[in-house]
């Protein structure tokens, strides 16, 4: 199978948006989806729950998620809803 | 914390989270999810930001200040309204003024100083239940603390006191949330059960139980495994001693025990007056509104609202009014009366209205004397209430110290109301609460008032701290040729001279009594040419107190002066006890047994030492033999340094040549061993080079040469230079392994020093099986010292490892030239006798506090290889082909 991988960048101001229509695009990919999150400094509740269901439907098609970018600060929040074990990251 | 339970709580919390539905599982597991991602999301968080959030909080919680007071005191029937405003307000704005300026957020204290940094981080989740007695006052204390730290709270109201409660959790969670809190931070059950708070306690993401109740739900947060504030319940004593001003006791008693109609458990409980203001205190109680009761009302009090079968309170009187308590039990009392007052003869369950009473009714106790009255307060104070709170009304400082000791609580309140008091920030300087830590009296981890920082983790960041050094040596120190003359200086009306007898033959004494100013009585101590007895010490100590000896010079080799030393310390110091100064210890500046400072003589101490070797002339060590005791005793402290040094080299002209081959080796061995000491430093390392480079080029030289003066006077030096290094850098390996074989085998010191070097520099120059802690050094740098000795000795060689074997060459050679054996083979011991003296010799060597600085630490395995090496030896060119230099 071809290894499709698609690119997204995450605007700080509109994190929940952004992962909602990253979710749309999931049926049309194939391996794995890059998430850049390099302009968001920081995550609020709402963009927690998003990314658990965008992993969850991640996980469902198959498809691996790499966030890209992530700060120290926001990687420490995701560790502490262990989120950080759905996700890839890379610099 | 305490009376809730008065209603609810003879029932213990479950341990379990038993019978729980699905459906309540998943709403808790709901709650908590919400709860740890707002404190996950809070981590984000500025200083700034919190701190607009919380003075948001703060402003929201003062403008309903009343509404929920009001509330309170409707849902839960207890205190008194416009109390419960000012607690409300205390709980928001004192508590902001205690906060406001406070770091939470990253480094919240730093200690240059110290090099020590404080860095705050939040808890996450915490799980809080709350009473009846303080409902609103303590969320709003809890929120405030919570949103300052960066927690999120799930909140457990007392059942009767839940709507207030959840009322004011969302007052303050809509104030946060309008100012960028995170969506979910508090949250309340909605309705629960002993069961859901079980659930709550053992649930892996709350991070911490705030238990702020009764007896039962304090003993739950603690059992549930979670690290918990738990704070307990109270019967506050109050000693109201004759040198009060009654007037201002009597209305602070008042005040704190009519305080909401008594419901903090810090207010007062039980009042012991001493007999000469009794009287007189209880009129003035009279006089403000108080009811007396006689002893068939205090009779009909002890019956009614105390329940019998228990001793606890009954549930029917807490937090309310006086007046009404009288009505409720039938005794008649003036309208407006605000306390009822019930005089007691004693402590105990025979006397019922002796514990903790959370309404208007006080007990009193008149003592006959300041120790009665202490022990009933004792009484009181474990009747119920340790750890808690104790107030006493005196202008005695001593009654007030006496008060303190003996009381068991976390506050003791001094000429103010107990209640007030003890929320801290009105009377006094304490931190403001709504949370009393009562220790492990009252079975809590804290005795404080919980405030904010035991909502923080707080985390210490230890910066390496440059390490305190030192480099001492006597005062003066003469040396060269007729240094001697130096003695003339220093005036004296009493000098003794101790020697020994092999001084005197060769007419050393004389030189040095040529020397000493006329005028001066003179008595010359000869003392037997062998390490130093306590008894000979003692008579030496005797003859300075007989003659009044102000000077004392020691004339002769190691021994003569570590005498001359002890000598001293006992003349000065008589009661210093020899063995207790000897006691182990691993840092000078922090032994546990401190020298003496008070002295009851004085005497200079002159060193002229005879021998180039031990350099005892500035050093601070004395050993001591204890023959009746068959003991050694080392003694080292700088205080035994002696004053003055004279480095004189005609003093050992006539040294034979085993003599001077065995301390020059002693000298060597010192240097290098302080080299690549980890004590070594700057000032140590030029003394310690210095004196290896003066013992190759000039020991050779007096050895074959005994009379050039030049080398004779340069191996004293160098002897002295090298010990002015390991006075302060220490010993190391070698020293601890010659020791233990010099004693054992009865060798000299400086011979056994001799067998071990070669194979102690190849040990310390290779990588360590064990690294020894060091403040004082960075790395291991063993082997690049004896690299730079080899450096300054010109042996050459382009790495590392090659110059410490060009090193080793060198050493080896200087032995062979002074002519030492080879082996300890070669002293004709044999190897079974050696076997057999080996479990000893290691356990000595170990023991031996001298290897405590060297750059290696040794394993017992490690000391056992170094003697068998020393036993098999090896000849120069041995070594030079055979180490094997792991260097680092």
């Amino acid at each position: 199978m071809a290894m499709i991988a698609v690119w997204l960048k995450i605007d700080e101001e509109r994190v929940v948006q952004a992962l909602q229509e990253a979710g749309q695009k999931l049926d049309s990919v194939e391996g794995e989806v890059a998430l850049d999150f390099s302009s968001v400094r920081r995550i609020d509740p709402s963009a927690i729950r998003a990314l658990e269901e965008f992993a969850g439907r991640a996980d469902d098609k198959g498809v691996k998620v790499v966030l890209r970018g992530v700060n120290v600060g926001v990687y420490k929040v995701l560790k502490l809803v262990n989120l950080g074990p759905r996700f890839s990251f890379v610099a | 914390m305490i009376a809730s339970e008065v209603i609810e709580e003879r029932v213990q919390i479950p341990t379990a989270a038993e019978s729980l539905s699905k459906e309540r599982i998943a709403y808790l597991e709901g709650l908590v999810s919400q709860a740890r991602t707002a404190a996950a999301v809070f981590t984000q968080y500025t200083q700034e930001d919190v701190d607009r959030i919380v003075k948001a909080m703060v402003l929201a919680g003062l403008a309903q200040a009343q509404p929920l007071a009001r509330l309170a005191v409707e849902e839960t029937k207890l205190g008194v309204m416009e109390d419960k405003v000012l607690k409300n307000m205390c709980a928001t704005e004192f508590t902001y003024n205690y906060i406001k300026d406070k770091r939470t957020v990253g480094i919240i204290r730093e200690f240059p100083e110290r090099n020590l940094v404080e860095v705050a981080d939040p808890i996450g989740v915490i799980f809080s239940l709350t009473p009846i007695t303080n409902p609103t006052s303590t969320v709003l204390f809890k929120c405030i603390m919570a949103i300052k730290t960066r927690n999120a709270v799930i909140f457990s109201p007392h059942p009767y006191a839940w709507r207030c409660c959840s009322e004011a959790v969302k007052i303050m969670y809509e104030a946060a949330l309008k100012q960028g809190a995170p969506e979910g931070v508090f949250s309340c059950l909605e309705s629960h059960t002993l069961q859901d708070n079980a659930y709550l306690m053992r649930h892996k993401d709350v991070g911490l139980i705030d238990a702020t109740g009764g007896p039962g739900a304090v003993k739950a947060a603690y059992s549930s495994g979670k690290p918990a504030l738990g704070v307990g319940p109270g019967n506050t004593p109050v000693y109201l001693e004759k040198t009060a001003d009654v007037s201002t006791a009597v209305v602070d008693i008042i005040v704190s025990k009519t305080f909401d109609n008594g419901t903090i458990c810090a207010s007062e409980q039980t009042v012991v007056i001493d007999d000469e203001i009794y009287d007189v205190v209880l009129k003035k109680f009279a006089e403000l509104g108080t009811h007396i009761c006689n002893e068939k009302e205090t009779e009909l009090l002890s019956r009614t609202v105390i329940d019998p079968q228990t001793g606890f309170m009954q549930p029917m009187a807490v937090g309310q009014k006086a007046t009404d308590i009288a009505r409720m039990i039938g005794l008649s009392v003036k309208p407006g009366t605000k306390l009822l007052i019930a005089p007691i003869l004693g402590v105990g369950r025979a006397y019922p209205l002796s514990v903790e009473k959370l309404f208007p009714v006080l007990a009193v106790y008149r003592a006959k004397s300041v120790d009665e009255a202490l022990k009933v307060c004792i009484d009181v104070n474990h009747a119920g209430g340790l750890g808690h709170t104790a107030v006493v009304f005196s202008r005695n400082d001593e009654i007030v110290r006496r008060f303190s000791a003996v009381m068991n609580a976390g506050r003791i309140i001094v000429n103010s109301p107990g209640s007030v008091g003890a929320l801290g920030a009105v009377y006094n300087d304490l931190v403001p609460t709504f949370s009393f830590g009562c220790g492990t009296g009252g079975g809590n981890s804290t005795t404080d008032n919980v405030n904010i920082y035991h909502y923080l983790n707080i985390k210490r960041v230890a910066r390496r701290t440059q390490a305190h050094m030192w480099f001492r040596v006597p005062n003066q120190i003469y040396f060269n040729l007729n240094a001697v003359e130096n003695v003339r200086q220093f005036p004296s009306r009493s000098t003794i001279i101790v020697t020994n007898p092999s001084m005197e033959q060769i007419g050393h004494v004389d030189l040095v009594r040529r020397n000493i100013p006329e005028g001066t009585r003179v008595h010359v101590t000869v003392i037997p040419d062998a390490e130093p007895e306590v008894k000979v010490v003692m008579q030496g100590v005797e003859e300075l107190n007989f003659y009044k000896a102000d000077q004392i010079i020691a004339l002769g080799g190691g021994s003569v002066i570590d005498a001359a030393k002890i000598m001293k310390l006992k003349y000065e110091s008589p009661d210093a006890d020899l063995e207790e100064l000897a006691a182990p210890f691993l840092d000078l500046r922090k032994r546990v047994v401190q020298y003496p400072t008070a002295k009851v003589n004085h005497a200079r101490l002159i060193a002229i030492s005879t021998t180039s070797g031990t350099g005892s002339e500035v050093t601070p060590f004395a050993v001591l033999t204890d023959k009746e005791r068959g003991q050694k005793v080392t003694l080292a402290d700088y205080s035994l340094t002696p004053d003055v040094a004279i480095v004189d080299p005609q003093f050992v002209m006539s040294m034979p040549k085993g003599l001077t081959a065995d301390t020059g080796i002693d000298c060597l061995t010192h240097a290098l061993e302080a080299a690549v000491s980890t004590y070594a430093s700057a000032y140590t390392d030029c003394n310690a080079m210095q004196a290896i480079l003066m013992a190759f080029k000039y020991l050779p030289i007096a050895y074959e040469h005994p009379r050039d003066e030049e080398a004779r006077t340069m191996m004293h030096s160098a002897s002295c230079i090298a010990a002015m290094a390991f006075a302060n850098a220490s010993v190391g390996v070698n020293h601890a392994l010659a020791h233990a074989f010099g004693a054992h085998f009865h060798v000299a010191h400086g011979r056994a020093n001799a067998l071990m070097l070669p194979h102690v520099i190849a040990y310390n120059a290779a990588i360590p099986t064990k690294f020894v802690p060091s403040p004082y050094q960075k790395g291991y740098v063993a082997h690049k010292k004896y690299a730079t000795v080899a450096d300054l000795l010109g042996l050459g060689g382009h790495t590392i490892e090659e110059k410490v074997k060009n090193l080793l060459g060198a050493i080896e050679q200087l032995l062979d030239q002074l002519g030492f054996p080879r082996s300890i083979a070669d002293l004709g011991i044999s190897k079974e006798e050696f076997e057999r003296a080996m479990p000893e010799l290691t356990r000595l060597a170990f023991d031996d506090p001298s290897w405590r600085s060297n750059p290696r630490m040794p394993l017992m395995s490690e000391l056992a290889d170094l003697f068998w090496k020393a036993y098999a030896g090896r000849g120069p060119a041995k070594v030079a082909s055979a180490t094997q230099l792991q260097t680092v």
